[in-house]
């Protein structure tokens, strides 16, 4: 068995587009390094040259935040669940949705728009 | 007390209730293991942003920032552009609220109901972009203030003064307290003043973790962490996914009959795996969480009916806390 890991969209360049990936490691320093060694890159985005985790990163194990259950030291085992996100202002707009409508049908909708009004303007 | 001289002073002072069923049952023999609802839909405009936009005009007059007429600007589609805009309304101030233009239209309408003028920010930028866009107007409208609910620290101190001795004085054995982190005023403030009353005592945050478009950055670093969040008031942190709070939320009014938004599910989540662990540990807990609104709000979105995968799709996308 090993830890699954998942990877949020900005990050799956260095998975090759893969959302889960699987990792091994007794601690997230270790599971980060065996990541790196597979996913080169992954591992200098989530931790900064001091040897912390990025202030913008945020690690849950089984749900919870790693910062408090050790950050980098905090123990894992095997069939735990890593989920790795960046750090985003909620909380206070409830149901703006953010994107229902994705950024990219958003954009190939305005551009769709435009070319309606170009086609209009032409006439 | 039940009369007030204006809204304005019907703010706070919101019941503590048992849930008797929705507690865990312990062993015979074994210390009580009980939750604890804070009614905060009972506040003016039907949610716990009334404290801290009361608070953070009253500090701003008092600091001589607002004189009558002025502008408000605030980044917020949600309780807090509600709840500033009836205090804006009481005190005579224009409010302005910035948020991502593809808001609900009910949201945009009850917003401009309660007076508040609006500017949309791209919705591809999401909320980050709706607080980076409002700080941009700010440095054009230097006239007009900003209260910026992210950073003021009179978010906080509303629950510091308001929240946490209410608490403590209803349940002076409270072991757990829970509530979400967003701005993370309410977390911050009432687990400042808990942390100095009550020896031991667990502050819980409840982070909603949203489908993955709203994560949708084009960079780690242009990521966002609110200035008022202090992770050492903070004893744990959980993420809660849509599904659990809806879960939750659906659970919540079918055992206890009270009906909340989805924000107030993934606390409710949080606190019954606290409440749990005692349970299994033979601890004695008294966990109070916070029930940030009423499910109104929400109803369109059609997540309180249908199964839980239906549900989950029509908030995914979706900041639902």
């Amino acid at each position: 068995m090993a830890i699954e890991v998942r990877i949020p969209t900005i990050l799956r360049s260095y998975t090759g587009g893969a959302k889960v990936v699987d990792g091994t490691g007794d601690t997230l320093a270790d599971l980060l390094t065996d990541l790196d060694s597979r996913h080169g890159g992954l591992r200098g985005r989530l931790i900064t040259d001091a040897g912390t985790l990025h202030r913008f990163v945020n690690v849950y194990v089984n749900d919870e935040d790693v910062r408090f259950l050790g950050a980098l030291d905090a123990k894992l085992s095997d069939g735990d669940s890593v989920t790795i996100l960046p750090a985003v202002a909620g909380g206070a707009f409830g149901f703006a949705a953010a994107a229902a409508i994705s950024s990219h049908s958003i954009s190939s909708q305005s551009a769709a728009a435009a070319v309606a009004r170009d086609a209009v303007a032409a006439r | 007390m039940a009369r007030y001289d204006s809204l304005l002073d019907a703010c706070g002072g919101t019941p503590l209730v048992g849930l008797p069923r929705l507690s865990p049952t312990v062993p015979d023999g074994a210390p009580p293991v009980r939750l604890w609802a804070k009614l905060e839909d009972r506040n003016p405009t039907g949610s716990i942003k009334d404290r801290a936009a009361l608070f953070m005009v009253r500090a701003a007059e008092e600091a001589g920032r607002l004189r009558t007429g002025d502008t408000i600007l605030e980044p917020t589609s949600g309780n807090t552009g509600i709840s500033l805009a009836m205090v804006a309304k009481l005190r005579g101030y224009r409010l302005v609220c910035v948020m991502p233009e593809n808001v609900s239209t009910e949201r945009v309408q009850l917003l401009r109901m309660y007076g508040a003028e609006i500017i949309f920010s791209p919705a591809a930028g999401g909320s980050n972009q709706a607080v980076a866009t409002a700080k941009q107007i700010a440095v054009e409208h230097p006239d007009w203030v900003m209260l910026y609910q992210y950073g003021n620290e009179a978010n906080a101190r509303a629950h510091y003064e308001t929240t946490g001795p209410e608490l403590l004085h209803d349940l002076p054995s409270i072991t757990h307290f829970v509530a979400g982190l967003g701005t993370t005023g309410t977390l911050m403030g009432t687990g400042r003043y808990l942390r100095e009353k009550v020896e031991g005592i667990q502050i819980v945050a409840a982070e909603p973790r949203y489908g993955e478009l709203v994560y949708g950055l084009r960079n780690i670093d242009e990521g966002y962490v609110p200035e008022l969040y202090d992770a050492s008031v903070l004893s744990r942190r959980f993420s809660v996914g849509t599904r659990d709070a809806v879960l939750r939320t659906r659970q919540l009014v079918d055992v206890e009959g009270i009906f909340a938004g989805f924000s107030t599910g993934a606390i409710l989540h949080a606190a019954l795996a606290v409440a749990h662990e005692a349970v299994r540990d033979g601890r004695r807990a008294d966990v109070a969480f916070v029930v940030c609104d009423g499910g109104w709000k929400y109803l369109s979105t059609g997540a309180y009916g249908g199964t839980l995968a239906d549900a989950e799709d029509a908030l995914d996308g979706q900041l639902w806390a």
